[in-house]
């Protein structure tokens, strides 16, 4: 069981704690605000990347790994940290591609998933 | 009061009428899930780091894997079940971002792979990406401007 | 055919109808009052390749249904009012275009069944023998058109409604052996300035106490005289206020009312929340349970109430309110 030793405990905890707290932020919003799922997300991604700008979202990145940048308040701040190091090395057009460029795995994945789902799936009834 | 007399009395009438959402049934289910849903990422990571990657290749592992796993479960007409027991615990992690592109293309294929599949895909997550891109580029210019992260903790 | 106060037309020779027809999804069929409709469909695309096809296809046998059950031929029936929640109402458009009976397309949310009555009495008084009134609405092609794709995984706040799949059709006749349209009260356009989309039921049950106190006005009736006072999907929320307002003007309708959103899911076994809605709603209702009722003889007297909240998505993006609106029609033997 060599495998069970080298599990950061510790990390999966603070990812689990970080990360269910920051859906429960969402939750409340949507419970009591009625905003759409869209705007939410908007929100949090706006956000993440406001916070990510401001050099605040990495602290929690640092102490939560994964329940900091699963949420959609870490693509925003992927996208924010992405074109402030972009802009460092190549000057305004940085911010212009900076973001994108960091967040590009994703969008991409989710673009051709997206595209390969709706090749093999149709939706169905929910049955609740 | 009567509830009838003006629309603001009626809009007040009908918020005590209406039943709430059972928020702290919502929030636990949200907590766990979304939880868990993030320790899933944390143990992609830390394989991928023991594995030599750095830590932003192995975040975008980590989105990539979670993107293709939200996918899947919701071309299984999975997700949305998830969905509805989790609420924001699926929505709020990037598997509620990618249900949220998978979900309209699925749904709008019966007008076509390119105007249904192509151009509805981004109807629901569309914003998300106008409104993170747009920050991202703002953040990046007002660095370029200050030359620095306003309060320069980094 | 006389007028009656404000809103209400008396019917000299009240037109009967001849006979009805209804079509549900399979969510329908496994609700309580699944045994009174002619057919439940196993899925909901019926073979069909879109929600849309599927939709058109139900109200089309629906029709047919209603029609070869009342044993009038095809070419005796003069006129079809029918209407849907799509777009432009394709679905009963696109359903009937085979049909070769001069159609009239109508539009009153999910008051459509009701609208299609009225109108098909008056038609019938007027100068016709037979007339076709029909209705549908789809869950998943209203969700796809109002709300948001199926596979989204977004849960469903308390006050929303569930729509109906399904299509109601009724054959109406000069002459017959009833029940009788005798009244119809055409009702006002209401908005109290509900904005929630999920909360169809409190924002359409102004409507129907207008049009439920309008209707007592002009008639000169009690909530009494009806066996049944029925409204079309009000739904939990809207039925309990609809009983509230309608007490304090001084009417008990407490007894003999219900709903048909409220009477066609289980609402803890289905998880249906605040009930069905929806135009299919009412006209599965009616078509299915409670014209068997009347044949039966059990209940001689309804007051059916359709409700239907005036808005689509563009107008629900701009913030606007939902206009609701209520059309009865007094069905008697």
């Amino acid at each position: 069981m060599d495998w069970l030793q080298n599990i950061e405990w510790m990390s999966l905890i603070k990812s689990f704690v970080v990360g269910g707290l920051i859906c429960v932020i969402g939750q409340i919003l949507i419970d009591k605000t009625k905003l759409t799922p869209a705007r939410i997300l908007v929100l949090f991604v706006t956000t993440g990347a406001i916070l990510g700008g401001l050099g605040i979202y990495q602290y929690l990145v640092d102490f939560a790994g994964a329940g900091a940048t699963v949420p959609l308040t870490g693509f925003g701040n992927n996208l924010a940290k992405g074109a402030i190091k972009a802009v460092k090395e190549y000057g305004i057009i940085g911010a212009f591609t900076g973001g994108v460029t960091a967040a590009a795995g994703g969008i991409s994945a989710a673009v051709f998933f997206g595209y390969i789902a709706s090749l093999i799936s149709k939706p169905k009834m929910k049955k609740q | 009061m009567k509830p009838l007399d003006s629309k603001k009395d009626y809009q007040k009438y009908v918020e005590q009428k209406s039943p709430n959402s059972p928020i702290f049934k919502n929030c636990f289910n949200a907590f766990w899930v979304g939880g868990l849903i993030c320790t899933i990422g944390q143990i992609i990571m830390n394989i991928c780091k023991s594995k030599g990657f750095s830590v932003e290749i192995s975040g975008t592992i980590v989105s990539i894997i979670l993107i293709g796993i939200s996918a899947f479960l919701t071309s299984l007409n999975i997700f949305n079940k998830i969905g509805k027991f989790a609420g924001a615990g699926s929505l709020i992690p990037i598997t509620g971002f990618a249900n949220s592109i998978v979900s309209p293309s699925m749904e709008y294929k019966s007008e076509g792979y390119i105007m249904g599949v192509g151009g509805k895909m981004f109807t629901v997550a569309g914003p998300v990406l106008v409104f993170g891109i747009s920050t991202s580029i703002i953040i990046g210019l007002i660095y370029m401007i200050f030359n620095t992260q306003s309060i320069t903790l980094v | 055919m006389q007028k009656l106060g404000k809103q209400t037309i008396k019917f000299d020779t009240p037109p009967t109808i001849t006979e009805v027809a209804s079509i549900v999804g399979p969510k329908e069929a496994n609700g309580p009052l699944a045994k009174y409709f002619d057919q439940c469909l196993e899925d909901e695309f019926w073979g069909e390749k879109t929600w849309e096809k599927s939709e058109s296809k139900i109200i089309k046998e629906t029709v047919n249904l209603a029609i070869s059950k009342s044993g009038i031929p095809n070419n005796d029936i003069e006129y079809c009012f029918a209407g849907d929640l799509l777009n432009q109402c394709i679905s009963s458009s696109f359903g009937l275009r085979g049909l070769n009976i001069p159609f009239l397309g109508i539009f009153g949310a999910c008051s459509t069944f009701v609208e299609g009555l009225s109108l098909g009495a008056i038609i019938i008084e007027a100068c016709a023998k037979h007339v076709l009134c029909a209705a549908s609405s789809h869950f998943c092609s209203a969700e796809k058109q109002f709300r948001f794709p199926l596979e989204l995984g977004n849960q469903r706040p308390p006050t929303s409604q569930w729509t109906v799949t399904g299509a109601g059709a009724a054959v109406l006749s000069k002459t017959g052996n009833g029940p009788f349209i005798t009244h119809i009260t055409s009702g006002k356009i209401i908005d109290m300035g509900i904005k929630d989309s999920n909360n169809m039921g409190a924002a359409m049950a102004p409507a129907a106490l207008d049009t439920l106190l309008c209707h007592f006005n002009d008639t000169g009736r009690s909530p009494s005289y009806y066996d049944v006072i029925l409204t079309g999907d009000l739904g939990h929320v809207g039925k309990e206020i609809l009983t509230e307002l309608a007490l304090e003007k001084g009417y008990n309708i407490k007894s003999n009312y219900n709903d048909c959103g409220v009477l066609i899911f289980d609402k803890e076994k289905q998880d249906t929340h605040a009930g069905g809605s929806g135009c299919g709603c009412c006209a599965t209702v009616f078509s299915g349970y409670f014209f068997k009722q009347f044949k039966e003889r059990k209940i001689k007297r309804i007051l059916l109430i359709a409700t239907g909240a005036l808005m689509n998505s563009t107008s629900s993006q701009q913030g606007e309110s939902i206009p609701g609106i209520a059309h009865a029609v007094s069905i008697e033997l």
